[in-house]
């Protein structure tokens, strides 16, 4: 079968995996850098640019912005204001990295031609402390566009519907990537002096609420599959809070944002009895401290409050967006004047969906929902894996070498800014961990440092590591075997999708959402677990991985399916392991672990990495210190759970 | 379903070396029957819902229905994209209509120049100061704590 595919060699200096925001913002920087240095920039997306990643359908905020020429907000804040949502676990030196470019990632998107809102001042109009407002159904198309036009000034070029697997590594170095055309019998092997990873998060590891046709229906876009954890873990990277998936609250069934409604808005959220959770629930945040009683309160501690709620038997949860439109409409004076502030919040509401959940408003439409005159329920989702927004999961990477303290400058810094432990290896957005709350504007910052930091790898180690032809082969028959299996056998039983020899990638997957459900704490088991269920769950795991070597696939649709759930299921194993190997519940909202139901901040005010050995195909579990780059008053840290 | 296409409308992209739909959708869903040059979505339970095949499809073939398994009957939600501004028309399940038109971009199409007009003077590779910094900062220098 692989004989079949013609094998096309690329040779660049700097390869950038993934094509959406954090890989965008790497194409920009890099190409300028490279531009200046001879150098060459290639970029490939399973995709097309113009709409591939978590930003296709568009966003209605931009959930990033420290805004340090306001005045109002420093660096710091910012750092601080992350550390608590993930319950004292991140790396500040890489949140800070972020947060101080992040401002120029943004004002960018505005000279680009990205509408954000601004008031009457000519100021930008914030939902939140850090959140802006804007007009964003072609937010990715524009920033696709200024990545293509940096890629074209540079003499750079991109490559679309490339679905890329396996790392090459030149000893401890990485040289390049395999993949193969998703829409004809190419299969390609890029060569390199340098990666960015930005492929994503992971999508679909764990069974979805819905499962019939709705199944896409994942409020993170259901393709992505893990391509960034896979590839750095394949690679020997360590890895980072793989123990940390996102749960977001968002309204039910559709997913559609709950941003605007709670920060822009105010509405609140009550139970069936009408009892506000985050008022009646107060004390349930003292078990928590020092990260419970803080202002605003951890995503996962408020998805705590609610969850508690649902599992008493209270829920339905509600969105109070009646109530709170009529507020602020009354709020604009004379009857006149409050008619039309209430058509422009409903414009305002409704955009949110439109810009970024069209589904949602579908389902509103189809259920006759007027937000001004009923409220709608909300729910808690299932688990994503993501280095960006509220999640943390990712390759452990090095900070830059000037935001370290004395004490942070062993543990954190290795040379490049925001390279893996693999040389070479850069990862931004969803790849790269333990910097959460980076959102769309951040993991474009990132991209950006990366970008830059990969073209200075590039220039201070000007060589091309050597491509190794024989492990190339050898990845070259396994990536096509199930399209070979499926050839073989499909003519032993009368119906393709049953026959003993092979298993089909729905059906691969299904398998996994099941067990990681049931054991590894899904929806169905209330996002709880124990050393037991973990235990099963890695045993069953196991047997999936073996089988893994029977998937089946009738065309290159189908073969990316197949590997897009071997990714998933790395991504899940490592998740497994990580659990299993912190003992305490930290953050409730997205898990708990029944046998270990506090936190210990004694023992896990840590980092649980992990490391995949390629040689002797084995897990290690690392601990890692979590140090301040910022001092810390000693007893706020140390306040038991 | 999710999307769906409709065959009066349809005219495979015939004079595109593929469809407008196969060529955006990011989840490789659109296919193109080649017997009846209409195009379908082949894994519709995997679809995002994103609209990215029906803004961009020529003829306006595509629309989308809502997922059959959790979504009411009778609604439609119907955007009309042009270079600058998107209309939507909402139709609810009881027959109301709704219509709402929003900005998307404020340069004309294919000009998001990378540098934004900001300097492209800088040109040391070993700081951590980047491209169009810090005047695209709008702040005197990059933050550091050094």
């Amino acid at each position: 079968m692989s004989q079949n595919f013609q094998t096309v060699k690329v040779t660049t200096d700097l390869l950038i995996l993934g094509g959406g925001m954090a890989a965008c913002g790497a194409a920009v920087e890099a190409s300028y850098w490279a531009k200046k240095n001879g150098l060459k920039v290639t970029l490939v997306d399973k995709a097309a640019m113009d709409r591939s990643g978590a930003v296709a359908m568009g966003l209605s905020a931009l959930n990033q912005y420290v805004g340090l020429h306001e005045g109002k907000n420093t660096v710091k804040d910012y750092v601080d204001y992350v550390r608590m949502d993930l319950m004292g676990i991140i790396r500040e030196d890489l949140v800070a990295n972020i947060a101080r470019h992040v401002d120029s990632t943004v004002h960018l998107f505005e000279k680009w031609g990205l509408p954000i809102w601004k008031d009457e001042k000519g100021g930008y109009v914030h939902e939140g402390r850090w959140q802006l407002m804007i007009n964003g159904e072609s937010y990715k198309v524009i920033i696709a566009e200024a990545a293509k036009n940096a890629l074209a000034e540079a003499g750079g070029e991109y490559f679309e519907r490339i679905f890329i697997t396996e790392p090459l590594l030149d000893g401890d170095r990485v040289s390049g990537a395999i993949g193969f055309s998703v829409r004809e019998n190419k299969f390609y092997v890029f060569n390199a002096k340098a990666v960015v990873v930005a492929m994503g998060g992971a999508v679909h590891v764990f069974k979805p609420r819905s499962t019939g046709e709705g199944l896409g229906r994942a409020w993170y876009p259901p393709w992505n599959s893990g391509s960034s954890a896979y590839f750095t873990i394949r690679a020997g990277a360590e890895m980072t809070s793989q123990e940390v998936r996102f749960i977001p609250v968002r309204f039910k069934d559709a997913y559609g944002p709950v941003g605007a409604w709670f920060l822009l808005f105010k509405a609140a959220a009550t139970n069936a009895m009408g009892g506000n959770y985050m008022v009646e629930r107060v004390d349930e945040l003292e078990r928590w401290r020092p990260y419970g009683t803080v202002k605003p309160i951890p995503a996962n501690l408020r998805n705590w409050l609610g969850m508690l709620d649902v599992m008493e038997g209270k829920g339905p949860i509600f969105m109070r967006t009646a109530e709170a439109i009529q507020k602020i409409a009354s709020e604009a004076g004379d009857e006149k004047e409050a008619k039309k502030k209430l058509k422009e919040l409903e414009s305002e509401a409704w955009e949110d969906f439109l810009d970024m959940t069209i589904s949602q408003a579908i389902l509103w439409a189809a259920s006759n929902v007027e937000p001004e005159k009923r409220s709608s329920e909300i729910a808690a989702a299932e688990p994503y894996f993501i280095g960006s927004h509220s999640g943390a999961s990712g390759a452990w990477v090095s900070g830059p070498d000037d935001l370290q303290s004395a004490e942070t400058k062993k543990d954190y810094f290795w040379g490049y800014s925001h390279m893996a432990t693999i040389k070479g290896m850069f990862c931004a957005g969803d790849a790269s961990g333990a910097s959460s709350h980076k959102f769309s504007t951040g993991s474009h910052a990132e991209g950006r440092i990366v970008g830059k930091a990969a073209i200075k790898y590039i220039v201070d180690n000007n060589s091309l590591p050597k491509v190794n032809d024989a492990k190339v082969e050898e990845y070259k028959k396994l990536m096509f075997k199930p399209l070979e299996t499926f050839e073989q056998f499909k003519n032993a039983t009368t119906d393709p999708d049953i026959n003993p020899n092979y298993i089909r990638p729905k059906m691969f997957m299904f398998r996994l959402q099941k067990l990681m459900d049931e054991y590894v704490g899904g929806v169905t088991a209330q996002f709880t677990t124990n050393k037991a269920c973990l235990d099963r769950g890695l045993e069953l795991l196991g047997m999936l991985k073996e089988d893994s070597d029977k998937l089946a696939a009738k065309d290159l649709h189908e073969l990316m399916r197949c590997w897009e759930n071997v990714q998933r299921m790395w991504q899940a194993e490592a998740h497994a392991r990580t659990i299993l190997f912190r003992e305490e519940t930290r953050w409730p909202g997205y898990y708990r672990r029944a046998d270990f139901p506090k936190m210990d901040e004694k023992n896990w005010h840590a980092f649980a990495n992990l490391r995949w050995d390629p040689a002797k195909n084995e897990w290690q579990m690392i601990k890692r210190p979590m140090l301040h780059v910022y001092p810390q008053a000693k007893e706020h840290e140390l306040l038991g759970g | 379903m999710p999307s769906f296409v409709n065959p009066d409308k349809c005219d495979g992209c015939k004079a595109l070396d593929k469809t407008a739909c196969q060529f955006i959708c990011p989840n490789d869903l659109m296919v193109l029957n080649k017997a009846t040059m209409k195009a379908f979505n082949q894994e519709p339970e995997m679809c995002w819902e994103c609209y990215s095949c029906v803004k961009i499809c020529p003829v306006q073939a595509v629309e989308i229905r809502g997922y059959a398994d959790f979504v009411p009957m009778g609604a439609a939600v119907t955007p009309m994209r042009s270079s600058d501004s998107i209309m939507w028309t909402v139709k609810f399940r009881n027959g109301m209509l709704k219509r709402f038109k929003f900005p998307i971009r404020t340069t004309p199409e294919g000009q998001a120049k990378p540098a934004g007009g900001y300097a492209t003077a800088h040109g040391n590779l070993n700081d951590n100061i980047l491209a169009q910094e810090p005047e695209a900062l709008r702040i005197p220098e990059v933050y550091t704590i050094k």
